[in-house]
């Protein structure tokens, strides 16, 4: 199996606080995880991480994408490359109209950018400010239009449900379908996804190949994610800890 | 540290600057810079206006309803130019009004007969060649009534040369139910030094709409002009985007004054400061019931070595009035930068776009050839670092 993603032992500091406390991770080509955790402990953090954002300060540890050592490379260097993300919150940008970044998105795409936004029904938020006055699911809707047109190879997605009402859900989850190429056969499929999921509703558009459980910065357990996901729903995230105590025991 | 002083003793006049016979004899750079400013032979104009220092080169019309001519000749043809020559704006206002009442180097004037509306724009241009003199001009519009005007005035100097002074008093005039939209796209040089001197008169139910885009480095500006609106429901508007750059001392005002029931005003302005001093003034003043007012003012700081000052100012006269301000000097949000940079933007990508996005300002009533020009405008000026 090639190895997409692959991160080694890394450590990270928010503002002299530590975040990410010795995450390894390994994502195969055409492979979707999933991260579960509370609010708070460390999953948007390893997102922004591998992303390359500045606040994210790297302590320890090493990034490989495509076999690259990318741990210090700037954001757009990584994007270029291959990697896309969705912001949960992402910034308003005044004057600055979506039209404007998927064009810069496109780059040598030839992707027809009114085409797909007609697809989606978003073909009115064209020519708005970007992100200005979008409600939850518009947002949501613009963050994965990008992606759509960017086309990367890693999609990381962070909360892609959150603030999306009933209606929409189901078009956000075949869009997310669409960009991991989960309407194609495995065998061909090259796009690999990080999703990080607080109730589970991508489970029933992506069918995920790994879940991971983070606490306070590290990984707890990994498995079958619909297992642990039921079991967090059951349990509480209380019970990842003993039973993780548990196995270390053992 | 930026000079914000002129002093007129240093300029010769602009009568001693060899006198050009066509715009054939500009240069390949010269017509390049005109051309990224809209005198371009291919766009829709129904009538130019270039004047090159002292001598008016170029003056003519397409379409009817039309007239444009030079102000000394527009002085000499009609009597009754003297109910509109320095009517708006006082000679005795400061040296720099006296100087051009004593010393007269032409301008334009151009007035748009009662209900015609021009469709296209008419353009002007002022452009100093010769270094070392004052350009000295007068300029007098008059929209008659029910009538429409897009003007575009288009001023520059010549790329290589040094110190200049170009001293621009306007008169504009719009008649009951007549619209003028003045759009001046400049680029000025690192030495030359601008002094506009510009006063409005609005009768009953006219508009007025302003924007001015400077976007490219000046020694010095300083211009403040003011608005009478006189006619009920009468509105103007004074939009200016403005990139200050390292030396530059640029201080734009505007001041409205809502003498009639229902008139209305705003005044807007975007500034990016990379370097310099950049005063964003704005003043309504209240004199009538039923008048609304709003100053907005965003700085967008991409530098320490730069100032920028935002001077709103409210004064009311009137019990029912609505006048209102806001004001806000920033930097650019990390937030943002690298939320494009994870599109696949350079960080001095983003910063463009982000630059470009905070000074685009949709205005209400400008035409779209307007609009498409400003919009070039900002394309043309590399707004990053």
């Amino acid at each position: 199996m090639e190895i997409l993603l692959e991160i080694k032992d890394l450590w990270v500091e928010v503002e002299g606080k530590e975040v990410l406390k010795g995450i390894n991770l390994t994502l195969p080509i055409g492979q979707t995880h999933v991260i579960f955790g509370r609010n708070g402990s460390g999953k948007t953090s390893l997102l922004m991480t591998i992303m390359g954002f500045r606040t994210y300060k790297i302590k320890h540890g090493k990034i490989y994408f495509k076999g690259e050592d990318i741990t210090n490379l700037p954001p757009y260097e990584r994007a270029k490359r291959g990697i896309g993300i969705m912001f949960q919150r992402p910034p308003t940008l005044k004057g600055v109209k979506l039209r404007d970044i998927l064009k810069l998105c496109a780059k040598e795409n030839s992707v027809k950018i009114e085409e797909l936004a007609r697809t989606f029904q978003f073909e009115n938020f064209l020519d708005r400010e970007v992100n200005k006055g979008f409600s939850g699911g518009e947002l949501k809707k613009s963050e994965l239009l990008q992606l759509l047109i960017q086309d990367p190879d890693l999609v990381l997605l962070d909360e892609p449900e959150s603030g999306v009402d009933v209606e929409n859900i189901q078009l956000i989850g075949n869009m997310i379908k669409r960009l991991l190429q989960k309407d194609i056969p495995h065998k061909p499929r090259n796009k690999s996804g990080l999703i990080i999921t607080h109730t589970g509703f991508i489970l029933q558009y992506v069918a995920a190949d790994l879940g991971y459980v983070i606490m306070d910065g590290e990984i707890y357990c990994q498995g079958n994610p619909v297992e642990i996901f039921e079991g967090i729903q059951k349990y509480g995230y209380e019970e990842c800890k003993k039973c993780l105590k548990r196995i270390k025991t053992i | 540290m930026e000079e914000k002083t002129v002093d007129l003793k240093e300029f010769k006049s602009a009568k001693e600057a060899p006198k050009p016979k066509d715009l054939a004899e500009l240069d390949k750079e010269e017509k390049e810079r005109l051309k990224l400013l809209g005198l371009d032979e291919g766009l829709k104009r129904e009538g130019e206006y270039v004047q090159i220092d002292a001598v008016p080169l170029l003056c003519r019309k397409k379409v009817e309803g039309l007239e444009i001519l030079p102000i000394t000749e527009a002085l000499k043809k009609y009597e009754w130019i003297k109910d509109y020559y320095w009517k708006a704006v006082s000679p005795e206002k400061d040296q720099f009004t006296k100087a051009v009442a004593e010393d007269l180097d032409d301008g334009y004037f151009i007035r748009v007969f009662p209900n015609y509306k021009l469709v296209y724009p008419v353009q002007t241009c002022l452009y100093i060649r010769t270094e070392n003199i004052a350009q000295k001009v007068h300029n007098i519009v008059i929209v008659e009534e029910g009538a429409e005007l897009n003007l575009i005035t288009s001023c520059s100097v010549h790329p290589h040369i040094g110190s200049a002074l170009h001293i621009g008093i306007s008169e504009f005039y719009v008649k009951k139910g007549g619209k003028l939209t003045f759009t001046m796209i400049h680029m000025w040089g690192e030495k030359t030094s601008v002094r506009p001197r510009t006063g409005i008169i609005v009768e009953e139910g006219g508009t007025f709409v302003s924007t001015y885009v400077s976007l490219f480095p000046v020694k010095n500006i300083q211009t403040a002009p003011v608005c009478r609106l006189i006619g009920k429901d009468a509105k103007a508007s004074f939009i200016s985007i403005i990139a200050n750059h390292p030396g530059s001392y640029v201080d734009i005002g505007g001041e409205v004054h809502l003498e009639a029931e229902n008139s209305g005003t705003e005044i807007i302005s975007r500034n990016v400061v990379y370097g310099g001093e950049n005063i964003a003034r704005g003043k309504i003043i209240a004199k009538a019931p039923k008048v609304k007012g709003h100053l907005e003012c965003q700085g967008l700081m991409l530098s320490d070595e730069g100032i920028m000052r935002a001077i709103p100012e409210l004064d009311s006269f009137s019990y029912d009035v609505e006048l209102t301000h806001e004001a806000a000097v920033g930097k650019i949000a990390q937030e943002e930068v690298e939320y494009l940079m994870a599109r696949g933007l350079s960080e001095e990508e983003a910063i463009s776009l982000i630059v470009k996005g905070f000074l685009t300002i949709k205005i209400e009533g400008i035409p779209p050839a307007l609009q498409s020009q400003i919009d070039k405008t900002l394309e043309l000026a590399k707004l990053g670092f």
